[in-house]
């Protein structure tokens, strides 16, 4: 890989890379079982800096902000990179929110410009909130012949006349603005500098070496901080593929595996363990004769692992599962939320090597990483190069706040000083996180000190952000928790929201008010909903602002009722 | 050509066997994660049995974000 420490910025490191390994294949793009198409580096670099030298054009100055929202694919990382050659500082968005949270977003980072794909244009164009952005210029990816733009321009049209000047930044400076969560009035986006970037990078790499003809399967989006990391920077710098299929269908992502002979992929929970029982039913159907013998290996196979993965090994073993990951499989790197060790089990057992980590955007990906020597599916690893834990006010167990420190973490949130106080003290960054850290160096995570949940699709979800959209029902007032803050049960798992309600005095929570919430509950998305109520008949504890005091609050729900008086929405 | 109700209709009643649910409790209106309790990723799974089903590919970035059976039938009434 590139020695890092040469270079001030993510754009001079990236620039060096084309013309490093410039006929090495360095994107591969797939829709579902079609491939699109595969260009080398030097052919990246040939689309990418005519983008680069338009944007320059249109004004686009030296650390001003070009938001980003698209699914996993090519345009992504090339306008990625003209942002970066350009000097400017890169928002990336997360395309699975909704419209006016778009919007919303693009406001607090004030972004200049917005690179997009049609679709999810097309649903912000026609957003209430759509008439009071301040996008100086949009331009829209793959838009069908005859699309009404909204004053967008055509991104496969977008190209400067001449060649673009390539802007140096410096190693301090913010490289990109990432929102770890958060738009419902309380956006946490992360100023991540090029030194950030560039010290992960560094730090990462060596657990996987990327090089010319490792290849990396991108399917977490690449706004979120693993695959930015995982499936462009890191390949990047390593002269490796990434790979693109368009889709996240299981049977696709089983089909790439052999196709494009996978080196790694990072996931989330929710996908590993998709994977997981697709094959366990593999393994069921089997006739009993060989499910028997593929038992009896897989043992054999767990015994001569325990120590170190040893993959020449787990691969004669059992080579059929081997070969449906492609054969050339080296490591599956899961994290963005917490993995049941099981799954990091049963996958360790059949000789695919799970790296399980732990980290947040906030420490700019990973904090610890398990590097499996030897196997302890129950922690999350070691710190990484560079990074330095210490627990916080740790109990009689040994369990206290993470809090970590090193060259990765941000900045600051942007535009927000108190939060940044609050979360970075004395160069510490405070994880909101219990863990402890056993004698081996291994830590191992207790559940959460903050009012927050992460899902298995690796969403933080803040639960103030989500109270806007009960604003205005039928009760004197209410407050969203999550359920592990008031009820804390030192476990990683079952994390759940919980709506407290404090009716107007008289009234009962009726079948309408009820109606209204299950209403109020379904516009939100999918994993952002809350999973029951708790009625309350007391007045919450408030400030001379008249702001919920949350913590007392929790405290006095605990202290009078249990996590069983949750009902059901 | 078929109607946006029949469509819908057909979408219902597909998701209904494929989940094993009642057909009488599914509406066009109900957001599918919550009224059949699915993640993510099984909602590509009806995806593919509704593409097969149409004889239509519905590529996924053009289903972000829809979350009810109406909407997603308005979308794939606009591929039949």
């Amino acid at each position: 890989m590139l020695d890092l420490a040469k270079y001030d910025s993510l754009g001079a490191a990236l620039r060096e890379a084309l013309k490093h390994w410039p006929e090495e294949l360095c994107l591969i793009e797939a829709d579902r079982d079609h491939e699109r198409s595969r260009i080398t580096y030097r052919q990246f670099g040939e689309v990418a800096e005519p983008l680069a030298a338009a944007l320059e054009e249109s004004g686009f100055a030296a650390g001003d902000r070009a938001a980003i929202m698209m699914t996993n694919q090519p345009k992504w990382l090339i306008s990625a990179y003209a942002v970066f050659f350009a000097g400017g500082v890169l928002v990336p968005l997360d395309y699975k929110l909704s419209a006016s949270e778009h919007l919303q977003l693009l406001a607090h980072s004030q972004s200049h410009i917005l690179v997009v794909e049609y679709p999810l244009w097309r649903a912000i164009s026609q957003a209430p909130a759509f008439r009071e952005h301040k996008l100086r210029t949009v331009i829209v990816t793959e838009a069908p012949p005859n699309a009404d733009l909204a004053g967008g321009l055509r991104w496969e049209e977008f190209h400067g006349a001449r060649a673009p000047e390539f802007r140096p930044r410096k190693r301090m400076d913010a490289a990109c603005i990432v929102y770890s969560s958060g738009t419902g009035g309380h956006p946490r986006g992360c100023v991540l500098t090029h030194e950030n970037y560039l010290q992960q990078c560094s730090a990462v790499t060596p657990v996987f070496p990327f090089r010319p003809g490792a290849s990396y399967l991108s399917i977490i989006p690449t706004n979120h901080a693993i695959d930015f990391m995982g499936g462009f920077l890191m390949p990047f710098t390593g002269g490796g593929t990434v790979v693109h299929l368009r889709t996240l269908r299981p049977e696709f992502i089983r089909d790439a595996f052999t196709k494009y002979k996978i080196t790694y992929m990072a996931v989330v929970p929710l996908i590993l363990k998709n994977l997981q029982r697709g094959l366990r039913e593999k393994f069921a159907a089997l006739p009993p004769a060989k499910r028997k013998m593929l038992g009896a290996l897989i043992a054999v196979n767990r015994a001569l692992t325990r120590r170190q993965p040893r993959p020449g090994l787990s691969r004669v073993l059992l080579k059929d599962i081997h070969n449906a990951f492609g054969g050339g499989l080296e490591a599956l790197l899961v994290g963005g939320a917490f993995t049941e060790p099981a799954t990091i089990e049963f996958f360790h057992d059949i000789g695919i090597p799970i790296y399980n980590g732990y980290g947040c955007t906030e420490a700019c990906t990973a904090i610890t990483l398990n590097d499996l020597r030897p196997f302890r599916p129950e922690t999350v690893g070691k710190p990484v190069r560079g990074m330095e834990i210490r627990i916080v006010q740790p109990d009689a167990d040994g369990i206290g706040e993470v809090s970590v420190r090193s060259k990765t973490v941000m900045s600051q949130y942007l535009d927000d000083p108190e939060m940044t106080a609050e979360t970075i003290v004395n160069g510490w960054l405070m994880t909101g996180d219990l863990g402890k850290v056993d004698v081996t160096g291994h830590l191992q995570l207790f559940g959460r000190k903050k009012n927050m949940i992460v899902t298995a699709e690796g969403k933080n979800i803040y639960p103030e952000d989500i109270e806007n959209n009960f604003e205005g029902i039928a009760a004197k007032e209410f407050c969203v928790f999550a359920a592990n803050y008031i009820w804390p049960q030192h476990t990683m798992t079952g994390e759940q929201l919980v709506l407290v309600l404090h009716p107007e005095p008289g009234n009962t929570i009726d079948g309408a008010l009820l109606k209204e919430l299950s209403r109020r509950n379904s516009q939100l998305l999918n994993y952002k909903r809350v999973s029951g109520y708790v009625a309350w008949d007391q007045d919450f504890p408030r400030n001379a602002a008249m702001k919920i005091r949350r913590v007392i609050l929790a405290g006095q729900i605990s202290k009078q009722v249990n996590r069983s008086a949750m009902v059901s929405l | 050509m078929k109607t946006i109700e029949q469509t819908t209709d057909e979408i219902l009643n597909l998701a209904a066997t494929h989940f094993k649910f009642p057909r009488a409790q599914l509406h066009p209106g109900d957001d599918f994660y919550k009224k059949l309790g699915i993640d993510s990723l099984q909602a590509l799974e009806l995806l593919t049995r509704l593409e097969n089903h149409f004889g239509v590919e519905l590529p996924d970035y053009e289903v972000q974000g829809v979350s009810d059976f109406h909407t997603l039938a308005e979308r794939i009434q606009a591929r039949l």
